[in-house]
């Protein structure tokens, strides 16, 4: 046998090391780049008229994407009312009652459509609102949105639940407590900050879809006044802007990146914030 | 009496009510792939097999066959994952065996951040930054170091194949890192200590006890990054020169599956033309659909092959 | 005496926990020494450092002096990985790699320290399982995986493991708690065989087999060796108090 001699493999062990490190870094480092242009780039930008107008030709000076923050708003509003009642008692279905071979298919199916690519989704919703209706719509987009944020929200929220101790329904329950009203009075409520910390990162990730969008809410110049008509959305509105030739309006894309991002990081602040208060 | 029959009818409707609402998800996954069955339909009938052999998508025409797309989204997809893995287990494995924990959390945490940046965002910076340095830097360098293979012959565009390949890189490797982080943790410690007793240094130590045990997970963390991948609409479409054409070069211009939908289905004129954008869109669900299966499979058997063991 | 370990002035610290107070002594070449105590006594933490595992510890602090034979094993310019070449380590738990068969694990040692022609790993693979006393049981399904085997198997597999890179030390961490009365037996049979070739250093909170297996009985309360001789002397005429105590098992 011949020995593989001990400063070879410390050798190697160097080597390996560094090498990991060195895909740390190189992995971390899009970030840091891609941070530093949003905030560049965009932070000229960012002013009053920047939440308060819609864009303007280009050329023309005070252009902002006021329209797009309201329109995003807005249908992330009507997916949240429609989606966040079906995540939410769907996933109390599955924690009361659901052990059997139906709760795991459901749970399945929600893990598969989670992975379906969004754009997908947007398809759907064409062909079940904007064909129908005859047009684009913030309703079909709202609806796009909150096919995606369902599956999300049920499965954060059933694992909220799955953390409350039984002792604690059980008892709800000795007292003569009808089971509906313990679900709801009791495990809902002990469960509460943990749901709203999912319910904020399901909104944060459906505040940065754009795919659904293309062909439901289609996007707006203007402001949208009816939800049977195309409205403006922020990540729709970068799109554009980005892929547009003109300056101008790539500065507005940077400075609409910066307002999404921060919007997100707050949203997860937020949720991590509710997070440790809870247990704290 | 009358309370009690009130709390049978209460639970009786809250069971109800909450089954409706869970039952929601089989329905909206039947209606997805119904729906994207049906309107399929004309396209599939009309072109058949020569849907995905032919090359030749003309809306003018109303003569779609999408081979182009599909080698997009294949190459691009492929490529971003070789590149990507090695990083990622990197990435993995300098957080859960190199760092000290507090480094390493705060890694964890960067890396979650990438994963939280939209993909429009990814495409802004794409578009406006990355593929002008690619044109002006990188291809330029790699035509005339490397132009004489054939993957990298051509003009530099910026906006290419391989701009798409870089940013699939850069997303891709979020998902994979923090899966395969979570398989390597749970690598259990007395598999570790054994190889250390035995006198491994750290890298023997990972090369023996760690990875081996891992190896399902990571490959179902990295089948799981190429089902992301092939999804992925918005980034790549900013960046990948959105051209219909077969070429052996990374630096000509392409198109995917997502990208063509994304770009042509507001803007149908023909039924037809949008019938086959959806057949594109049913072959996505299909192969993203097969995937992140695959995927699942992978990672849950992971959990129960080792329990079996008395280790 | 002709010690294999010296052991002196041995302080480990995790954090504010002084765990082990200045232990000493002295463990001959070919014994086999047991250390017995009450939980938390701090034995296990005495065998781990004989092979420096405690470095993986960022919390633990060791010091004092721990000589292979000439060597200092703590002092500056010694590599762990060369030590524990020379002492080797069975665990509580059997550990065997699941990715890897039974062959495979025997000589997993050799993966990482040298090249083997086939001629040679399957010589090693067969003396050290036979002296485990395991070849029969297992030689017709070597490539199978270590998984499959039961856990008195395993254990002993861990130990073919361990003698296939030829320590001069083995140290036991409660080698035989996990297993039934019959692999237990087994197993203090095969140390009673390995000690003509090795040095064993054996942990147990099973006073028996300690009583039975060992030559040399060091006994520990709270951090500190409080008593250790030839082992026959310690079980039945033992000079501390708590020595006494223990064995006759007024607590622990």
């Amino acid at each position: 046998m011949t020995l593989r001699s001990i400063s070879l493999r410390r050798m190697s062990n160097l080597t390996a090391t560094l090498l990991m490190g060195v895909a740390t870094i190189l992995v971390l480092l899009p970030l840091v780049i891609i941070f530093y242009h949003i905030v560049k780039m965009g932070i000229s930008s960012i002013n009053l008229g920047f939440f308060t107008n819609i864009p303007q030709p280009p050329g023309e000076a005070g252009g902002g994407m006021a329209n797009g923050i309201a329109g995003s708003a807005v249908m992330i509003g009507m997916a949240s009312v429609a989606g966040l009642p079906i995540g939410i008692l769907g996933a109390v279905y599955l924690t009361e009652y659901g052990s059997g071979k139906l709760a795991t298919a459901i749970r399945f199916c929600a893990d598969v459509l989670s992975g379906i690519p969004s754009i997908i989704t947007g398809m759907v919703a064409y062909s079940l609102l904007v064909v129908p209706l005859k047009g684009f719509s913030a309703l079909a987009g709202s609806f796009a949105l909150s096919l995606i944020m369902v599956p999300i929200v049920l499965r954060t929220t059933e694992e909220q639940l799955k953390m409350v101790p039984a002792t604690l329904r059980e008892a709800s329950l000795a007292l003569g407590v009808p089971l509906w009203r313990t679900s709801i009075k009791v495990t809902l409520r002990s469960a509460l900050t943990g749901i709203i910390t999912g319910v904020l990162l399901a909104t944060a990730r459906v505040a940065g879809e754009t795919a659904p969008l293309l062909f439901t809410a289609l996007g707006n110049q203007f402001w949208g006044k009816k939800l049977t008509e195309p409205m403006a959305a922020l990540p729709l509105q970068i799109f554009n802007f980005a892929i547009s030739p003109y300056e101008d309006w790539h500065r507005l894309a940077w400075a609409g990146a910066l307002v999404l991002v921060a919007l997100m990081f707050g949203l997860s602040l937020a949720a991590r914030w509710l997070g440790r208060s809870k247990h704290s | 009496m009358n309370t009690m029959t009130t709390k049978k009818y209460g639970d009786r409707i809250f069971r109800a009510i909450t089954l409706l609402f869970a039952l929601s998800i089989l329905v909206i996954l039947l209606v997805m792939t119904v729906e994207m069955v049906s309107e399929s339909l004309p396209s599939l009938r009309k072109f058949g097999w020569g849907f995905i052999t032919g090359s030749d998508w003309d809306a003018v025409q109303s003569s779609f066959a999408s081979l182009p797309y599909l080698y997009g989204s294949v190459v691009s997809s492929v490529l971003a994952i070789l590149l990507a893995t090695p990083l990622s287990v990197g990435t993995a494995l300098f957080i859960t065996e190199l760092a000290p924990h507090k480094v390493g959390a705060v890694t964890a945490s960067l890396v979650e951040l990438l994963a939280a940046i939209p993909s429009v965002i990814y495409g802004l910076w794409g578009i406006l930054v990355m593929t002008p340095w690619l044109q002006s830097t990188v291809e330029p360098f790699l035509i005339k170091r490397f132009g004489f293979l054939p993957f990298f012959r051509g003009a530099p565009y910026g906006v290419s194949l391989l701009a798409a390949v870089f940013i699939l890189m850069i997303m891709i490797v979020p998902i994979i890192t923090s899966i395969t982080k979570e398989v390597l943790m749970a690598v259990p410690s007395s598999q570790k200590e054994a190889a250390i007793a035995l006198g491994a240094t750290r890298w023997e130590m990972i090369r023996i006890a760690v990875l081996p045990y891992g190896r399902s997970g990571i490959l179902g963390a990295v089948i799981l990054g190429l089902g992301r991948a092939i999804g992925e609409t918005m980034a790549v479409t900013m960046v990948i020169g959105n051209t219909p054409q077969i070429s052996l070069s990374l630096l000509s211009p392409a198109y995917t599956m997502p990208s063509v939908i994304a770009n042509e289905f507001a803007e149908t004129t023909t039924k037809l033309h949008a019938s086959a954008l959806m057949e594109i869109g049913l072959i996505l669900l299909v192969v993203t659909l097969f995937i992140n299966f695959m995927a699942r499979m992978l990672l849950w058997s992971v959990t129960r092959k080792w329990k079996g063991g008395a280790a | 005496m002709n010690s294999k370990l010296s052991i002196r002035n041995l302080n480990i610290h995790f954090g504010d926990n002084h765990a082990v107070k200045n232990a000493a002594m002295e463990v001959a070449a070919n014994s086999v020494t047991a250390i017995i105590g009450p939980s938390g006594c701090g034995k296990s933490t005495v065998l781990r450092s004989i092979n420096r595992m405690h470095d993986l510890t960022p919390s633990a602090r060791v010091t004092g002096t721990i000589m292979l034979d000439d060597t200092d094993i703590y002092s500056r310019g010694v590599d762990p990985v060369t030590i524990r070449r020379r002492v080797g380590m069975v665990f509580q738990k059997p550990n065997p790699f699941p990715a890897m068969s039974i062959y495979d694990n025997v000589i997993a040692g050799y993966k990482l320290n040298g090249v083997l022609k086939k001629g040679e790993a399957d010589e090693i693979v067969e003396s050290s399982l036979k002296r485990v006393a395991l070849w029969d049981e297992v030689k017709d399904r070597l490539r199978t995986g270590a998984v499959e085997l039961s856990g008195g198997q395993q254990q002993r597999l861990c130990i073919a493991r361990t003698i296939a890179v030829k320590p001069e030390v083995i140290l036991m961490d409660e080698p035989a708690s996990a297993l039934d009365p019959i692999s237990t037996l087994k197993i203090e049979e095969l140390i009673e065989e390995l000690k003509s070739k090795y040095t064993i250093v054996i942990v147990t909170h099973n006073m028996q087999q300690a009583a039975r297996v060992s030559d040399v009985t060091a006994f520990f309360y709270l951090g500190e060796l409080v008593e250790i001789g030839e082992t026959r002397k310690v079980f039945t005429n033992p000079e501390k108090k708590q020595t006494e105590d223990y064995i006759t098992g007024r607590f622990g």
